[in-house]
């Protein structure tokens, strides 16, 4: 559990140092010439922008996105590069497997919330196939099996119930989410330090969380500013909130 | 078809076509087993699952970063773009080394060139993946102007891109041959790159493959761009169109357990969209790679297009305005404004209508009549071309032409015997 408060608190610590840097954006001046296509001539002043997202700290986000950027490439890629090159695939998959099937878990939980029982006997079906006959979740012969996969977790359950998403917001090392998502985030890992404290042996529960970081960045395909595109931020803002908008219809 | 309906060419359209259609019936395939006909069906599509060719999953495919201009000082609001991103996948043996040139907006790690390289290294190939000239990063990092589109100067600047990486090679690998092929633009850079390596001789490729190039670069973003006017009830409705699509996708996503490689063709099949609809998602999407495109070199330039001149913006700045004024403008209001005034100094002698038609592959008919080793797969109904444009290859080609009857524009790029003949191109006759 300590571990977890520490982690809150460097999130929020990061929020705030990111929130402290935010300067207003330049906006054009009217001593610029105007350029062949402006925009107020272009862009009718009543054009709906159907792919708006509700991003009122923008400035503090578009930091933290710089942020995540320079984490990447300093430390959370080049510690996913050594444990490739250290830890032969089979095993990888193993790892990726074990921390799955605590996800699985974690749908049961919402599913349950979410008064969704087909969802609930699937992910229990996944968990109890996975951790018996898949050694406590390394080998996941529930999708061997053709089990469906439900993916529930605590902002979706938010969501279910009609709770607004609030502002965009990108996390420290998480990358795209709001603030609902955000905050659902915390029951979820409460849930998952509970399990893990009780089934987990002290060493693998004191690095369960360093490992699940790695596998998750390894089993991420993302990569900040690769698209080179100087409209990602919005594109990703885009794409992040339609798909957690499907996710809750889903 | 719905080229067509611009009535001012439709019986110009019609005739040549008919024309086309006679003079390419010896060239054209038999028995071609791609399943689908229509073109836009074709284009979005791409090759359903069961109709693939039988690739590798994994092979060592690794991005690499590359400082063409280390002098380079790029503006804050695109600072992460100074230097290009490519993929290599190295043999651990000599062998033959092929570059591949990706199309309009995309990168070198985009789907096709992916599966190109999976190809390629199947058969043995050192293979290196390299960006469109017309992807941001590219622009921003080996552009030598900022401005592409620019027949001769893509061609350049890719070249000076390919024989960097090549030196930085040269001793950890051992390679027979040098080949080089691409798709759509990227084919259409092939060309003009294979005549510069005539000229500068650094690569003496063995084999050059264009597949589904522009004839005129022009005519082509023209038809691409004029397929956004085919969103129902005029661009005016764009939202409802795109709330459409958006709801479509939804669905087939709701439904599905995993997006899997057939996703693109449950959601087509789920949606039923009219042609029409389909020409319109394919203008839309070449509106919006075209959006970074035209930003990224105009606050590389400080032209003057969207951004005030002068203007100096961040990395922190609030972009969502420029983007809503790049998703309204075309392709071709780039050529016209910004990519003519850009290079009119340096062509003095040469009007506006005649400096954009010299973009085209007529420009160097001759040189491609005259180089046995160039060869082209192109489809009968590629949604890119004029009518009439694809007699163009059977008539410069000739036998080096496989024109096959459908696939609209690279629909059937990973089918199975195209990719069967792509890799035969380089394979035979080879030691």
């Amino acid at each position: 559990m300590k571990s977890l408060i520490l982690r809150s608190f460097a999130l929020l610590a990061l929020l705030f140092l990111g929130a402290c840097s935010t300067t207003p954006t330049v906006e054009p001046q009217a001593s610029y010439p105007e350029p062949v296509f402006a925009i107020d001539r272009i862009v009718p002043a009543d054009a709906v922008d159907v792919t708006a997202v509700y991003d009122p700290l923008e400035g503090m986000n578009k930091r933290i996105y710089n942020f995540n950027y320079h984490f990447d490439q300093w430390v959370f890629l080049p510690v996913v590069r050594g444990w490739k090159a250290v830890v032969p695939q089979p095993a990888r998959a193993g790892v990726h497997n074990f921390f799955e099937n605590f996800r699985d878990v974690r749908t049961m939980a919402n599913s349950i919330l979410q008064a969704s029982p087909a969802k609930f006997f699937q992910s229990t079906g996944r968990v109890l196939v996975n951790s018996t006959i898949g050694l406590f979740g390394v080998i996941d012969v529930a999708t061997s099996m053709g089990m469906p996969k439900p993916d529930e977790d605590f902002g979706q359950t938010l969501g279910h119930w009609g709770v607004g998403t609030g502002p965009y917001l990108v996390l420290p090392l998480l990358g795209p989410s709001n603030v609902r998502d955000g905050v659902g985030l915390f029951p979820d890992l409460v849930l998952q330090n509970y399990i893990q404290d009780d089934l987990l042996a002290q060493p693998v529960r004191a690095t369960a969380f360093l490992f699940d970081s790695i596998d998750t960045r390894e089993n991420t395909s993302f990569r900040y500013y690769e698209t080179g595109s100087a409209f990602e931020y919005q594109t990703v803002r885009w794409l992040y909130s339609t798909k957690r908008e499907l996710d809750v219809e889903k | 078809m719905t080229i067509y309906q611009f009535p001012q060419r439709a019986l110009a359209g019609l005739l040549l076509l008919l024309l086309a259609s006679l003079a390419s019936a010896k060239a054209t395939v038999e028995d071609y087993g791609y399943p689908i006909t229509d073109r836009f069906v074709a284009t979005i599509v791409g090759t359903p699952e069961g109709y693939e060719a039988d690739l590798p999953k994994n092979i060592p495919f690794k991005k690499r970063w590359i400082n063409i201009f280390p002098e380079r000082k790029l503006p804050d609001v695109i600072w992460y773009g100074q230097e290009m991103i490519y993929a290599e996948a190295l043999q651990k043996r000599p062998a033959p080394l092929i570059f591949l040139i990706a199309g309009t907006g995309a990168s070198f790690n985009g789907a096709k060139n992916q599966n190109m390289a999976r190809a390629f290294y199947k058969a043995g190939f050192h293979v290196i993946s390299l960006s469109s000239p017309t992807f941001p990063n590219f622009v921003s990092s080996a552009s030598a102007t900022g401005v592409v589109g620019h027949a001769e100067r893509d061609a350049e600047d890719l070249y000076r891109a390919m024989e960097m990486i090549w030196k930085r090679l040269d001793g950890d690998i051992e390679v027979t041959s040098f080949n080089l092929t691409g798709y759509s633009l990227g084919g259409f850079n092939s060309a003009y790159v294979a005549k510069l390596d005539d000229e500068r001789k650094s690569f003496n490729f063995r084999r050059v493959l264009l597949i589904n190039p522009p004839v005129s670069l022009y005519n082509s973003i023209s038809l691409l761009d004029r397929m956004v006017e085919n969103i129902p009830g005029g661009e005016d409705n764009f939202n409802l169109f795109f709330d459409k699509l958006v709801h479509g996708f939804g669905k087939v996503y709701k439904d599905q357990d995993a997006i899997g490689g057939d996703f693109l063709y449950q959601a087509y099949k789920a949606m039923d969209l009219k042609d029409e609809e389909l020409a319109a998602l394919i203008g839309v999407s070449f509106r919006l790679s075209s959006g970074s495109l035209v930003f990224t070199s105009d606050v590389m330039t400080d032209f003057g297009y969207v951004k005030p001149k002068g203007l100096v913006l961040d990395r922190y700045a609030n972009l969502t305005r420029y983007n809503q004024v790049t998703e309204r403008l075309g392709f071709t209001d780039y050529y016209h404004d910004f990519f003519y005034p850009y290079y009119k100094a340096d062509y003095p002698d040469m009007s506006r209508d005649e400096f954009i038609s010299a973009i085209s592959l007529r420009e160097i008919a001759e040189y491609l009549r005259n180089s046995p080793k160039i060869t082209v797969m192109h489809n009968q109904n590629d949604i890119i071309l004029e009518p009439g444009e694809i007699e163009f290859f059977n008539e410069v080609f000739g036998e080096r032409a496989t024109i096959y009857p459908f696939g609209g524009h690279c629909g059937n790029i990973n089918y199975r015997d195209n990719v069967a003949r792509m890799v035969a191109t380089f394979t035979e006759g080879a030691n």
